[in-house]
């Protein structure tokens, strides 16, 4: 699967076009890390528990909208955007959205 | 008296280990920066490369989550009282955007440039009534183009 966040892939051409795929997450933090992020606010600086966890539930996102494509017989995914959105306290969005192409 | 005691070491907490993580850090990002300055990352969407020499496009992406210490905190929201410029968070901004573009180029490896590169950042801050962790995410992601030699 090729995907790329601009409207073609370079060097090969699409054949078909299968419209609109999109995957999401929602993730809430769990309390340890929750715990240890307010201590690490005190000091300021990088809180690595939140950026793996975000990190880790976007990478499942794109696994949902990639199986989205692939069901469509899919081999590329063009113009990916993300989005991001807290929906309840302490909870996130991760949003992956694209248009799921065949190219030669 | 206890709970002065306690706000003034955590206000000069904030203020010696915050200034200090953020002197090391703008360090390492510089040094970073210096060494990734072949791999040039832009907003187009195309450059000048004849297309059937582009081996490969591949998404890249990177993000960092980072907020900020207790002393800035304060002085932010003795900011909003009068208005103006928040000069204390334009550095947590500063640094959270470039650390997600180095973790973009990490990601994208020995790649020959970046197109259409978009940054996105998102406030994953909890409110509560006691406390508020503030802090943000920013994400930096694009297409890495690897070029035949």
């Amino acid at each position: 699967m090729i995907i790329t966040n601009i409207e073609s892939v370079p060097g090969k051409t699409v054949l078909e076009h299968f419209g609109l795929v999109s995957g999401s997450t929602i993730r809430a933090k769990h309390i340890g890390r929750d715990i240890m992020a307010s201590l690490k606010n005190l000091v300021g600086g990088e809180l690595k528990g939140y950026t793996q966890l975000l990190q880790e539930s976007r990478q499942q996102a794109m696994e949902r909208m990639i199986e989205e494509a692939r069901l469509m017989g899919a081999n590329a995914i063009v113009n990916v955007r993300f989005s991001t959105s807290s929906v309840a306290q302490g909870a996130a969005e991760l949003y992956a959205y694209g248009t799921a192409v065949r190219v030669e | 008296m206890i709970d002065l005691i306690v706000f003034l070491s955590l206000l000069a907490l904030g203020y010696g280990a915050g200034t200090w993580a953020e002197k090391r850090h703008y360090r390492s990002i510089a040094e970073r920066e210096g060494a990734m300055i072949d791999m040039p990352a832009v907003t187009l969407k195309s450059v000048d490369i004849p297309e059937h020499k582009i081996r490969s496009a591949q998404l890249v992406y990177g993000s960092a989550v980072i907020s900020v210490d207790y002393f800035k905190r304060i002085l932010a929201s003795l900011r909003n009282i009068f208005g103006g410029n928040v000069k204390s968070y334009e550095s947590l901004l500063d640094r959270a955007r470039r650390e997600a573009l180095l973790r973009m180029k990490e990601m994208a490896g020995d790649a020959t440039v970046i197109v259409n590169v978009r940054i996105e950042t998102a406030a994953i801050g909890k409110q509560s009534r006691r406390k508020n962790i503030a802090c943000l995410e920013a994400m930096a992601y694009g297409t890495a183009l690897t070029v035949e030699k």
